[in-house]
């Protein structure tokens, strides 16, 4: 096929386009970048230049200062044993339901797929779920972080969509030859799903890496408290303005370069992973548009 | 032969029967498969269906001690005390508003860069410029506030710097409540605009490319062919999530707006769900803030089943 000849205003819709795109991507990472920049930066240069992305002089004082104390060691312990744990313990649940919901054949597997979609239009809202939570005794322990989110509803239906696709002549074959269900799932679906496996397992993970408000609403005690509170605390701590706050007004208030380690500190395992997601996530999160 | 002097009646029977027995037979081949999901439903069943239940403590006087079924029935009245309460109506208004700017403001920004996205024709640019607008989806709502409030601190904040050196007067922005929804809403979209494209861009990617060559042919310019085949072809995408939105109506993020929260925005930030924290929890009015909860809920699910309604009205696909 001939070249098509590229008119002027086209050239111009380029120009506009790509530089609006790349000035959209530049924008969305600065305040990143400046605070990556600031967190090994000295206090003295953050006070002198102000927009700091870059700092001349590199200074690990902010992390020394952060890492002295066991107080930010036992936060990302928190959060690493919620994060495994947790995200083992969804993916153990989600797994199981999603594929018995994946049986064609499954008497009653409309009305309980509407069950878990009404729950995605419709809760019990913030005060009855944390009665429940109290009631079955979760307060003040890690499994409060864990048990009450065991199934995203989302995530369970993503993965049902990926293993109704499964072509099912495999399962047949396998019951077959007298294989019983679990071994089904666990010798055959699993290993050829490990795509759909590990996207929404990643799911999980950032969503209990970042978790916050049930920390907030079910852990009084501090030294169960994950990283995200930990941050929370350091970054307004004794500035008094926020509710939350007024608990820790007799602490000198941290430097701005400890506030930006911090941030970085709590955010670093997310961008670690972030490779990995990214090669999955897109295609996870078009499984969870397909009507469930 | 016996089969032939059935009546009708009998027969329906016979098939009735044959039907149940065989969906019996179902079952109990697939016991397996039920124990799988049993784990799955009593967690739905507990902390998913069980507070719904626990609703009804909106219409009783709660006591922790006394339990759902030891405490004091009153009727309508949180929900009265509710809607008489001065400050209803600005929480309701605040709601609102935050809604509104979800709607007119955020939600046509993942439409416009995948537009634009969809233009490019360098596939690296194209990545590149994905991968980084993807990145803020992944960080927690303490992380997004916290870079926010470094960068708009008063003393020392980046974005004061900035404004000072130009002779601007400094602003507080974490105080002030002028400035409390425009930053909710740049949070929002700095978060949540450039993942918000996979699903326009993949949309995108079902169009016909014929259709563009015949455009170009016609001599429609770029512009043009966005408006005339791009948009039309995403129309059931956006419509639907459209309606999702709609039925997020009042759930605009509760740890987001609560980290935004403080005494001096309170009149333009307390929302539904903060209130509900707030008197719920810190100041242990369960039954009162269950109502408020409630009677947010129940709006979400009104309108949900509305926009779906409307959708259908409007020939266009619904969501269930």
């Amino acid at each position: 096929m001939a070249q098509q000849r590229i008119s002027a205003g086209s050239r111009v819709f380029d120009f506009f386009n790509y530089f609006l795109l790349a000035l959209l991507a530049l924008i969305t990472v600065l305040p990143f970048i400046h605070v990556v920049g600031s967190s090994f930066a000295t206090s003295a240069e953050i006070a002198r230049t102000k927009f700091l992305l870059f700092p001349t002089e590199f200074s690990l004082q902010a992390y020394k200062y952060i890492f002295s104390t066991d107080t930010i060691f036992r936060a990302l312990g928190v959060s690493v044993i919620v994060t495994v744990g947790g995200t083992l313990w969804s993916m153990f649940f989600s797994t199981l339901t999603a594929y018995g919901l994946s049986r064609r054949d499954l008497v009653g597997r409309r009305v309980i797929n509407f069950l878990i979609v009404f729950t995605l239009l419709f809760n019990g809202g913030m005060i009855p779920t944390f009665l429940v939570v109290q009631q079955t005794g979760l307060l003040d322990s890690l499994w409060a972080l864990i048990v009450p989110v065991t199934i995203n509803a989302f995530n369970m239906i993503i993965l049902r969509s990926f293993f109704l696709n499964l072509p099912q002549g495999l399962e047949e074959s396998a019951k077959i030859d007298g294989a019983n269900d679990f071994s089904i799932l666990f010798r055959i679906v699993i290993p050829i799903s490990l795509p759909a496996i590990a996207t929404i397992s990643l799911f999980y993970a950032v969503t209990y890496w970042n978790t916050y408000m049930h920390a907030i609403l079910y852990l009084a005690d501090a030294d169960k408290w994950p990283v995200q509170v930990l941050l929370r605390q350091i970054v307004v701590l004794a500035s008094g303005m926020n509710y939350d706050a007024e608990a820790y007004t007799d602490v000198p208030p941290p430097e701005v370069t400890v506030k930006m380690a911090t941030i970085v500190v709590a955010t670093v395992p997310v961008l670690l992973v972030y490779p990995f997601l990214q090669k999955y996530f897109a295609k996870g999160a078009l499984l969870g548009s397909v009507k469930g | 032969m016996e089969t032939t002097t059935l009546t009708a009646k009998e027969e329906a029977k016979q098939v009735k029967k044959m039907k149940r027995s065989e969906t019996w037979r179902r079952v109990k081949r697939n016991k397996m498969i039920y124990l799988m999901i049993l784990p799955g439903l009593i967690y739905f069943l507990i902390y998913k269906y069980l507070p719904m239940y626990g609703l009804i403590i909106s219409f009783q006087d709660y006591k922790p001690y006394l339990g759902i079924f030891g405490s004091e029935w009153v009727g309508l009245e949180h929900f009265n005390r509710l809607f008489t309460s001065s400050e209803f109506w600005m929480i309701f208004k605040n709601t609102l508003v935050l809604f509104g700017l979800q709607i007119f403001i955020y939600f046509p920004i993942p439409i416009i860069i995948s537009l634009m996205l969809n233009e490019v024709r360098h596939s690296f640019f194209k990545r590149g410029v994905q991968t980084l607008i993807y990145i803020p989806h992944f960080m927690s709502w303490v992380v997004i506030v916290s870079i926010s409030y470094v960068m708009l601190t008063l003393d020392g904040g980046i974005v004061n710097a900035i404004l000072e050196t130009l002779g601007f007067q400094k602003v507080n922005f974490l105080l002030n409540d002028d400035w409390f929804r425009p930053m909710y809403i740049l949070q929002v979209i700095w978060r949540e605009a450039g993942w918000g494209t996979i699903i326009f861009l993949a949309a995108i990617t079902a169009v016909d490319p014929q259709l563009y060559e015949a455009a170009r042919m016609d001599g429609a310019n770029r512009f043009r062919q966005m408006w005339h085949i791009t948009l039309p072809a995403i129309r059931n995408v956006i419509i639907v999530l459209l309606i999702l939105k709609i039925g997020d109506v009042l759930e605009l993020g509760f740890e987001h707006v609560y980290l935004l929260l403080n005494s001096s925005n309170r009149n333009v930030a307390e929302i539904f769900d903060t209130y509900v924290y707030v008197a719920g929890l810190q100041q242990g009015q369960f039954s009162y803030s269950t109502a408020v909860g409630f009677f947010k809920g129940a709006v979400g699910l009104v309108m949900v089943v509305f926009a779906n309604w409307l959708a259908k009205r409007f020939n266009e696909e619904g969501i269930y």
